[in-house]
């Protein structure tokens, strides 16, 4: 089973996030099961989603406390929420951000994991360029599924066109997939480095 | 045919599956997107023959499911913790009165201090008020149940709620094999009421009954409802002949075979259970869940032989009867009350405190030593509830004890997990 | 020529003129084919100006669409003395769920209704003041604002009168209740501003609201009728005098009533959609003493601790209603 824990603020489409991934896990004919931990609906509170991945039928029900992959939506709970709690050790780290691990002040905080399985990518700017608006979480999923490979980019694709319609759905596939490529691009580049 | 959908939206595709003549309904958190899906589809037409009834409260809501089911109308409402209490007199009237109204309880806990997650103090509130009450383990098993519910209850007349987590299962994206029309229509056939407003044979509904006749008719409730035990185990085998599946009846065990220890439990709860207990059987330990699906009418004979071979048996519910302990552990240890077995009572989740395998690895290795209390709380922060204590001892005006709770945990708003 | 004798049982009122109209003017009442919907054998007080109200407004209901009428009941006297168990004493279809949600139940009906297709049967709700002016409240608001197709009726005899004469929100000022004492500085109700249910009917802008009384037959049934050729949200307000609650003799009911009217102290007229759109004038204008005085209830306003004061107040009421709604045959 993997695990993966989405943070970010209320609005800025975590939940959708979650959601998406279980269904591109579906469309590949996995088992999956996304679920929030929230409060009263407020914009711009911290907000978290968690997403596991099975070809077995999920029971389980706990919060996922040992994530094998991270995203995080919105660099600023990165100072103010732990979200690397629980993170396993050869586990992911997606950060959305157009900044490096070492300008967000993490270089010595991200020592413990493993540098090749942390990526960062600029989804707000992907979202406003394909999109006309900030809303970063389905072009982080594009950089997710490069980042983790637990889901292929086109089982993502079918996702957003089952989710979304015309302008955004095209939007979104485009942000997903540049942020696809970025990510992809980045990790062969560690890779290289490693 | 299968979906990948929120488990509220399942709900409200098997509610519509089922024909309802009438909806109506209040919104109130968890219970909200069950109510919009059924909304949507009555107003796009989709679902038709129904009448999508916006209520002022919840009072309203069942009051109006009562109106409707008395007229002969498949009625159905849902709604969770406050609007359930306030709810409560015409929950009482609609079992009294004998109308098989199937409710959804998106379980969420009771206030005060106001709280939105999940546990089980709700349901178990109106747990004497004379409905059939079902605790759902996971999406595929609510979706079931809905269908399962209406059938039972309409065969014998009385009211159901058909419980699930709130947040977990109602909130929770999973995978769903929803039925088609044609099997449902297969298996639920249209409203035969016993009694009816109707014109054409008029009858007075709801008289007043006095000393000389209401012991009767509360017997007959009581008796009505105890034909649920037969006929539940009944249900389930024909739903599983016509859908496939193993959902509903009065109670499941899981690697319950020479287990020492059984734990017993309702509700998703189970499936996090069922990973502790596979985990432990693997490591040798013999260990076996109960899960109760049938909660009214209590299935005293069903968990008494399911429970008889273990040593001990620990109970971890999502509830608390104030001032005695536990609610379903209560009517377990009834039921085990000629065995010579530990009944351990284990009052965890509530308000939504999560329940980890980590937690329930420990307290199950616990109780195989018999090294827990006969009453205990799972993850009680014994610290922070010391020094409220402590605080309420020295000082009269000790201020609202939730604030003063919360301040000490460090946060001023709630935690997101 | 032989003659019959004729008893006239209720004095002072016009139903004697039944027997002088032609029978299409005649009240429904006057036939003996009506449907008797609330039949003899109920348990009422002698002189219940419910059980009057009652039987009036559902029997022209009942005519008004051939008998096709399912009714919804809040609890109160007329639950109670009605359906004594074993017994009915109710010849239509009927449902007594709890005391606020009689609105909601006729909603719930209407709903059932509309979603099986059948048009013909229409739907009526019931209840006291206390049913309907306080705890039934919201039900009753959640109705008028989604306009359902239910007829409520208010039968308001001025406080709680079946648990022993509470005061509700429309007890009237300085009346003696149980809760509401003849003592103190104060005796009686306390002056409020009022809850006046015809208002708040009329602020949802609901197809029809009028107020009627149980000393006026043939204005109360036109009023079911008319309401009767209606759909949506409507509300029947009827001032039924309680003899046990008021002190007053079980004969005086209906003259009780007229003296209400009379003295302006119920205003009786209709509403369409907010406005009012008739009245029912008053024929002789009458000082509000002559209505206090036959009611024990009021008592304690007269004799050796006379308030002049309170009376002239409840005047001031009597007369701020026939200005506000032209209940004086010169105006309009």
């Amino acid at each position: 089973m993997f695990q993966v824990r989405i943070h970010g603020r209320g609005g800025q489409g975590v939940v959708t996030a979650a959601e998406m991934l279980s269904i591109a896990a579906f469309g590949e004919g996995r088992h999956a099961q996304a679920f929030p931990s929230f409060g009263s609906e407020r914009t711009g509170a911290p907000v978290v989603a968690f997403c596991r991945i099975s070809e077995r039928e999920i029971r389980l029900r706990e919060p996922v406390m040992e994530p094998d992959a991270l995203i995080i939506q919105d660099p600023t709970l990165l100072h103010q929420v732990d979200v690397f709690a629980g993170l396993k050790r050869d586990g992911y780290i997606l950060i959305n951000t157009n900044r490096s691990f070492d300008e967000l002040g993490l270089a010595d905080f991200l020592k413990d994991w493993r540098r090749d399985r942390l990526c960062t990518v600029p989804a707000t700017d992907l979202s406003r360029k394909h999109l006309g608006r900030p809303m970063p979480n389905v072009p982080l999923l594009g950089g997710f599924a490069a980042v983790a490979g637990i889901i292929k980019l086109e089982s993502l694709v079918e996702a957003i066109k089952g989710k979304f319609s015309g302008k955004v759905a095209e939007g979104n596939i485009a942000a997903a997939t540049e942020a696809f490529n970025s990510v992809a691009a980045e990790m062969q580049e560690d890779q290289s480095h490693a | 045919m299968l979906k990948q959908i929120e488990g509220s939206h399942a709900v409200a595709e098997a509610v519509a599956l089922c024909r309802p003549e009438v909806i109506c309904a209040y919104p109130i958190s968890p219970q909200t997107h069950i109510v919009e899906g059924l909304g949507e589809m009555v107003k796009s037409g989709e679902l038709k023959h129904c009448e999508f009834v916006n209520v002022e409260s919840e009072f309203g809501a069942m009051s109006v499911a009562i109106g409707a089911s008395a007229a002969g109308a498949r009625a159905y409402t849902a709604t969770a913790s406050q609007g359930l209490l306030f709810m409560s007199e015409a929950v009482y009237s609609a079992s009294g009165l004998g109308l098989p109204i199937v409710m959804t309880v998106a379980n969420r806990a009771i206030g005060a201090p106001i709280n939105i997650w999940n546990d089980h103090s709700d349901a178990l509130s109106q747990r004497d008020s004379g409905w059939i009450q079902m605790f759902a383990e996971s999406n595929q098993e609510a979706l079931d149940l809905h269908i399962q519910a209406f059938k039972l209850g309409e065969e014998l007349s009385l009211p159901i709620m058909v419980c699930m987590d709130g947040f977990i299962l109602t909130h929770a994206f999973e995978r769903i094999d929803v039925p088609t029309q044609e099997q449902v229509d297969a298996y639920l056939p249209p409203y035969a009421p016993r009694q009816v407003l109707d014109p054409q044979e008029p009858v007075s509904i709801g008289a007043m009954v006095g000393p000389e006749a209401f012991m009767e008719v509360r017997y007959l409730a009581h008796a009505r409802q105890m034909q649920a035990l037969q006929r539940i185990p009944q249900l389930a085998a024909e739903f599983k002949t016509s859908f496939g599946r193993d959902t509903g009846g009065l109670i499941h065990s899981y690697r319950a075979e020479n287990a020492d220890t059984m734990i017993v439990a309702m509700g998703s709860v189970l499936g996090t259970i069922k990973d502790v207990a596979d985990e432990m059987r693997s490591a040798g330990h013999k260990i076996g869940v109960l899960g109760i699906t049938t909660f009214r009418p209590f299935p005293l004979a069903e968990v008494q032989a399911a429970l008889h071979h273990a040593t001990r048996v620990v109970v971890l519910e999502k509830s608390l009867a104030v001032g005695i302990g536990g609610i379903l552990a209560t009517n377990v240890r009834m039921a085990l009350s000629a065995l010579p077995i530990d009944v351990y009572t284990v009052v965890a989740g509530l308000g939504g405190r999560a329940i980890t395998k980590k937690s329930l690895h420990a307290l199950f290795g616990r109780a195989e030593k018999n090294d827990i209390d006969s009453l205990s709380f799972l993850d009680l922060d014994r610290n922070a509830v010391d020094k409220q204590l402590e605080r309420e001892r020295k000082t009269r005006r000790s201020g609202p004890i939730a604030e003063n709770l919360l301040r000490d945990a460090g946060i001023v708003a709630a935690r997101n997990y | 020529m032989s003659f019959q004798a004729v008893k006239f049982y209720q004095t002072g009122t016009f139903t004697v003129g039944n027997r002088l109209l032609p029978p299409e003017e005649r009240s429904v009442q006057a036939s003996t084919k009506r449907y008797n919907s609330l039949t003899s054998g109920h348990r009422a007080c002698q002189g219940c100006g419910e059980a009057l109200g009652a039987r009036y407004a559902i029997d022209a209901a009942m005519e008004a669409c051939d008998g096709q009428l399912i009714a919804a009941n809040a609890t109160g006297c007329l639950e109670v003395f009605s359906t004594p168990y074993p017994e009915t004493s109710w010849q239509l279809p009927w449902i007594h769920s709890v005391f606020g949600n009689a609105a909601a139940v006729a909603t719930g009906m209407a709903a059932a209704l509309k979603a099986k297709g059948r048009k013909e049967v229409r739907v009526v709700a019931q209840g006291g003041d206390g049913g309907t002016a306080d705890i039934g409240m919201g039900c009753l608001s959640g109705m008028f604002e989604r306009n359902d197709d239910v007829l409520y009726i208010c039968y308001d005899n001025g406080a709680y009168m079946n648990t022993g004469v509470q005061r509700s929100s429309t007890t009237p000022p300085a009346a003696r209740t149980a809760t509401t004492m003849a003592v103190g500085p104060e005796p009686g109700n306390l002056f409020g501003q009022g809850k006046f249910v015809p208002a708040i009917a009329m602020a949802h802008d609901i197809p029809y609201v009028a107020t009627a009384t149980v000393a006026d037959l043939h204005d109360l049934e036109a009023k079911v009728r008319r309401a009767m050729e209606l759909h949506g949200a409507r509300y029947i307000h009827i001032f039924v005098p309680c003899p046990l609650g008021w002190g007053t003799a079980s004969s005086d009911t209906i003259r009780i009533a007229r003296l209400a009217k009379e003295t302006g102290l119920f205003p009786v007229f209709e509403a369409e959609r907010g406005e009012v759109t008739a009245v029912l004038k008053i024929r002789k204008r009458t000082p509000v003493e002559d209505y206090l005085k036959p009611q024990k209830r009021f008592a304690h306003l007269f004799g050796d601790q006379a308030h002049a004061d309170t009376i002239a107040r409840i005047q001031a009421i009597a007369d701020k209603n026939i200005r506000k709604y032209g209940l004086l045959a010169e105006e309009r």
